[in-house]
């Protein structure tokens, strides 16, 4: 099953492949993986949807907490935290299917960012039956072009991961 | 973000002293209290080389190949339990520390591997001699680092040496660019160490330690499983405490040989797939299981499923990750074992009083077991030597003092077996990684660190043609080390699973270099290439006489061929693959005992 791992980890070379390294090494399988800058200079946020067990995902967080550049391992449970991918999707169009496509980008709260004559770009962020509903409603169409974030996570209320490291 | 304050205006205004950072790697290194280093230098650490060459302090031994250099480390880290330095260049010369730190990753050994890189602004373009060893090594490194620049270099050295110490020890790679050890920058010392990601936990949880000392009171057959995390903790006079207040049989992996006095009559010997039987069966039977420092490896559980089915699981280690990664545990405990035994006697004592124990029936059992089953060996019948006598005869003509080192294979599994161990660091092998070869080098490396010690390598015809070029490093440098080569002529422990099971279909694992064969390499002449004392022995009769010359013999290295029977085997035997119920005393034969 997927469990969602946030890590807070230092800006330091090579940071990504420990983490990546770590995975591929004691087999464990990474559904999608999303790095960028946190709150706190010098330090990213790694969010990581993993495909393990209970058991095995202790170990995975063991592991990952012995890595000397990760300061905090988080799950985030998906019934209190926010998970969104985002997406951006190439259709094929013509002066048929258009209207056809505006109208589920509509429906889906999508935006369209580039038209063209035979092919439109939308845009969609959501949590990811969402974002596959929408992949689905298209693919008839013609998907010419599919880029996908990982997924991104952050916990509900207002606590942050970074307080519970750095009050002491 | 930098890890240290390095402002040049700020560190002129204290008055630092400028340092090239080759300079501060030196500079560091006396700081941090290293007296010896092992290495061999090249283009891209010359720099370096050259400013180690006018140091009064730290002391480098020039070894013939870099994993001589990183054995010896080990072997100095392991048998002094402080910190061992390898050094070698950029390239080839850091591919070659690669074995070594491997096995210091699987061993816990505390190594800090230093390697020149050539200069940072070629890096990336397939420059001469440029490897990516920090990208090489990083599943094997407890952590790396690579320095551009030299104001970062104490910070770094010293947070090297910090993370390979303390918690679970282990290798740490410092990669030092060409430039960054050229370039000058003001040395500032003490540097600040940031490492918000490094917390190893040390102090047991308090409630943890009353659950297991309530189990352990309630426990009818309990044994306690050493690990080299004892070892390692140095926390042998605390489980040796811990184990008489609760009277419980004592078991010590190949990793823990010597953390428990082998004469104590709670020892019940070593575990696993070459385990005495007393000891592999003490854990099917036991509903308790004490790890401490162990890690429930493979070739000590024998098939997972069918481990110690009744027993319930103390475990205590200061590496979270390593409990319930085999085994679960009912009572896990992260902690340091040197801390956390004593806060179990204490603990057991108050349980004790409440619940005193009763392991009469369990002792009764394992006395039994004892007696059935001794270690023992049968003499060859081709009138060749028995490899085990020998081992038993240096174990006992040299005594518990001394340091004995060992490759891998059935040599590695008698000294195991054969020379009683009495102190912790007495007893020096790759558990872990299996690292054939390791045994010369490391012996090196312990006679370093400890020079009043007799240091034997116990080696195989096998081990000892991987790395025995270190006795040229010995010779020059004055390190007399004794070399038992235990020549079988062959891969032995390869073969003797060859014959028990592949058929007895020997493919490749004849060296030719024992009784009856062209003996390519010989090896006394080899060994008095080197300028060692060599001997060799075909006869029972010359077995302690060699072994005194070779005690008596302390301005050289000595090798001692002991040609001995190809045919001897490593028994007992818990084949791969089954359960530790399976094991054999000798071959086709099962102990009997109770299966409840």
């Amino acid at each position: 099953m997927s469990h969602v791992l946030s890590l807070l980890v230092e800006d330091k070379p090579g940071l990504l492949t420990r983490v990546a390294g770590l995975f591929a090494r004691r087999g464990f399988n990474i559904e999608s993986l999303a790095v960028g800058r946190s709150e706190i200079e010098g330090l990213s946020r790694i969010t990581v949807v993993v495909d393990v067990e209970d058991t095995p995902l202790e170990q995975v967080t063991k592991q990952l907490n012995k890595l000397v550049n990760v300061i905090k391992v988080v799950e985030l449970e998906p019934s209190s935290s926010v998970l969104r991918d985002h997406v951006m999707i190439k259709v094929k169009v013509d002066n048929v299917t258009r209207s056809q496509v505006l109208e589920a980008v509509g429906l889906f709260r999508a935006n369209v960012v580039d038209v063209a004559a035979d092919a439109l770009v939308i845009e969609v962020t959501g949590d990811r039956q969402k974002v596959q509903a929408l992949l689905r409603l298209l693919e008839p169409y013609g998907i010419k072009e599919l880029a996908q974030s990982g997924t991104l996570a952050i916990g509900r209320g207002p606590k942050s991961i970074t307080e519970r490291v750095f009050k002491n | 973000m930098s890890i240290i304050d390095s402002s040049p205006l700020k560190a002129a205004a204290r008055g630092s002293e400028i340092l090239t950072g080759s300079g501060a790697v030196l500079r560091t290194l006396e700081h941090l209290g290293v007296k010896d280093v092992f290495g061999l230098p090249g283009g891209a650490i010359m720099p370096f080389y050259d400013e180690l060459m006018a140091s009064t302090t730290i002391r480098h031994i020039l070894v013939r190949h870099e994993q001589g250099a990183g054995h010896a480390a080990e072997g100095y880290a392991a048998a002094s339990g402080g910190l061992g330095v390898a050094i070698a260049t950029s390239g080839p010369g850091a591919t070659n520390l690669v074995t070594a730190i491997a096995d210091a990753y699987m061993d816990s050994v505390p190594l800090l591997a230093i390697t020149g890189q050539v200069f940072s602004t070629v890096m990336g373009t397939d420059a001469f001699q440029e490897v990516d060893i920090v990208g090489i090594t990083m599943p094997i490194t407890k952590h790396s680092f690579l320095v551009t620049k030299p104001e970062d270099v104490p910070a770094t050295l010293a947070a090297a040496a910090h993370i390979a110490t303390t918690g679970r020890p282990g290798p740490v790679l410092v990669d030092i660019t060409k430039d960054a050890q050229q370039n000058s920058a003001p040395f500032i010392w003490p540097p600040k160490i940031d490492l918000p990601g490094y917390r190893p936990v040390t102090k047991a949880h308090g409630k943890q330690v009353v659950a297991a000392a309530q189990l352990i009171a309630e426990a009818k057959r309990p044994v306690i499983y050493a690990g080299g995390g004892v070892g390692r903790s140095k926390a042998s006079e605390e489980l040796a405490e811990f184990a008489r207040l609760v009277g419980a049989p004592v078991v010590t992996t190949l990793m823990a040989r010597g953390v428990f006095p082998d004469s104590d009559p709670l020892h019940l010997g070593m575990p696993g797939m070459h385990g005495a039987v007393p000891a592999v069966l003490a854990f099917q039977e036991s509903d308790l299981i004490i790890a401490l420092g162990a890690r429930f490896d493979d070739r000590v559980t024998g098939k997972v499923s069918e481990f110690a089915p009744h027993a319930q699981v103390i475990h205590v280690d200061i590496d979270p990750a390593e409990i319930g990664k085999i085994r679960e545990a009912q009572v896990p405990i992260v902690g340091d074992l040197k801390d956390v035994l004593v806060d179990f006697i204490v603990a057991v004592r108050d349980a004790f009083a409440a619940t005193p124990p009763d392991y009469r029936a369990w002792w009764a059992r394992l006395e039994q077991l004892r007696e059935t089953y001794p270690l023992g060996y049968e003499a060859p019948t081709d009138g060749q030597l028995s490899p085990q006598h020998i081992i038993q005869r240096i174990g006992e003509l040299t005594g518990p003092e001394a340091i004995y080192a060992a490759g891998v294979g059935q040599h590695q599994m008698w000294a195991a077996q054969f020379i009683k161990y009495e102190r912790p660091n007495a007893w020096l092998n790759s558990g872990g990684a299996g690292t054939m070869g390791y045994g010369v080098p490391a012996a090196m490396g312990a006679k370093v660190a400890e020079p009043d010690r007799v240091v034997w390598a116990i080696d195989g015809d096998g081990c000892f043609q991987m790395t025995n070029q270190e006795l040229a490093t010995c010779t020059i440098n004055n390190i007399p080390i004794k070399v038992a080569i235990i020549n079988n002529s062959s891969l032995g422990m390869v073969r003797q699973w060859q014959t028990l099971f592949y058929d007895g279909r020997h493919s490749f694992t004849d060296l030719e270099t024992g009784g009856g064969t062209r003996m390519i390499p010989d090896f006394v002449k080899l060994a008095e290439a080197y300028g060692a004392l060599a001997i060799r022995v075909t006869k029972e009769d010359e077995i302690d006489a060699a072994i005194k010359l070779a005690l008596e013999t302390n301005d050289r290295p000595v090798v001692i061929d002991f040609i001995v029977s190809r045919d001897a085997m490593v028994w007992p035997m818990v084949p791969q693959g089954t359960g530790n119920s399976e094991v054999q005393y000798a071959r086709d034969h099962a102990p009997a005992w109770d299966e409840d």
